[in-house]
């Protein structure tokens, strides 16, 4: 079953209204074959629960990995995932494609 | 995001208007523009093919690059008449995306076995309209012939700002219609807006092609708006 971005921003401020700590991490860019389009949002909280996907699963635990950081210092971070990147071998990122994902804090 | 954003913005979308989240990608600044301040926004002239395109994206302006999310409520159709053309209409909107409600008081064209799977309203406009809650991002489509249903739908569907209002019938049959409506006191320009006869000219024989023809129509004007030529 798929969870619509819809739910998952409504989810996001429902979260943050519990007073739980939120990230937002957000697709910016792609090139190639990308699993989700631009626009695509994972939200994760202070517990590394997490809602939604930025690629259907294959870097999304270096973005959960990367939401704490930026829970902890408050600062946006852009990642970028590639076929060329290390890291996104190690993540599994194989369809050939690149993606840029924003992560920020819910203040 | 501040939380106060992330609230109003779910909150636009709720109200099914169109909200577009502009981040800048330098600096990380972040301000929300709701769908009636588009147009005199410093970067209206990104936002608005942007929006029309339906996609998010980042764009380049002089004073920086942005990231613009866009936010559109899933486009609706409405018909009036459960008609041989809406039985083609209906499966071939549901693969374009909008969702789609079929009115029509005539309890005997408006039968589920004529019409599975869809928002039926066996009921008149006047009652059923309200209900379904024309915007926006609701294109309307009159295609019953009858003028005591057509005609008040039609009327509805102009003040409520349908990005697309169209009428079956020929030149003949709309000039009698735009008679009937004038005596409603629907304005001109707002009579101008229907389009009538309806849906591309693409020579549309049968009710499936003028279902295509239909949705060709509302395809343009929901991605290239209400002046762009086919």
């Amino acid at each position: 079953m798929s969870v619509r971005d819809d739910d998952v921003l409504a989810t996001a401020e429902r979260w943050r209204k519990e007073g739980r700590t939120v990230a937002i991490a957000t697709v910016v860019e792609t090139w190639g074959s990308a699993p989700r389009p631009v626009g695509s949002h994972l939200i994760v909280d202070g517990e590394q629960n997490f809602l939604g996907s930025v690629s259907g699963g294959c870097v999304e635990g270096d973005v959960i990995a990367a939401a704490g950081d930026v829970i902890e210092s408050g600062k946006p971070k852009m990642l970028e995932f590639g076929v060329a990147d290390e890291a996104a071998w190690r993540a599994g990122l194989s369809c050939g494609g690149n993606i840029r994902v924003y992560v920020e804090k819910v203040d | 995001m501040r939380l106060d954003l992330l609230t109003a913005m779910n909150a636009e979308r709720a109200a099914r208007r169109a909200a577009v989240l502009v981040t800048a990608l330098e600096g990380g600044g972040q301000r929300l523009v709701r769908e009636a301040e588009i147009a005199r926004d410093a970067l209206a002239d990104a936002i608005v093919p942007q929006l029309r395109s339906g996609k998010s994206g980042t764009v380049e302006a002089p004073s920086g690059r942005y990231f613009l999310e866009i936010h559109l409520p899933p486009p609706r159709i409405v018909v009036t008449g459960a008609v041989h053309i809406s039985q083609a209409l209906v499966p071939m909107a549901k693969l374009l995306g909008y969702d789609i409600t079929v009115i029509d008081p005539r309890t005997a064209f408006a039968t589920p076995e004529r019409f599975p799977d869809v928002k039926l309203l066996a009921e008149w406009p006047d009652e059923a309209l309200p209900k379904v809650g024309l915007d926006n991002w609701t294109a309307f489509v009159a295609l019953t012939h009858d003028p005591k249903i057509d005609d008040p739908a039609l009327e509805a569907a102009l003040a409520s700002g349908c990005f697309y209002v169209g009428a079956l019938g020929s030149r003949k049959t709309h000039g009698r219609r735009v008679e009937s409506l004038k005596k409603r006191d629907v304005s001109d320009d707002a009579i101008a807006r229907i389009h009538a006869p309806i849906g591309l000219d693409i020579g549309a024989a049968s009710p499936s092609e003028i279902a295509l023809a239909i949705l060709a129509e509302i395809t343009l004007r929901l991605r290239r708006g209400p002046e762009a030529k086919p």
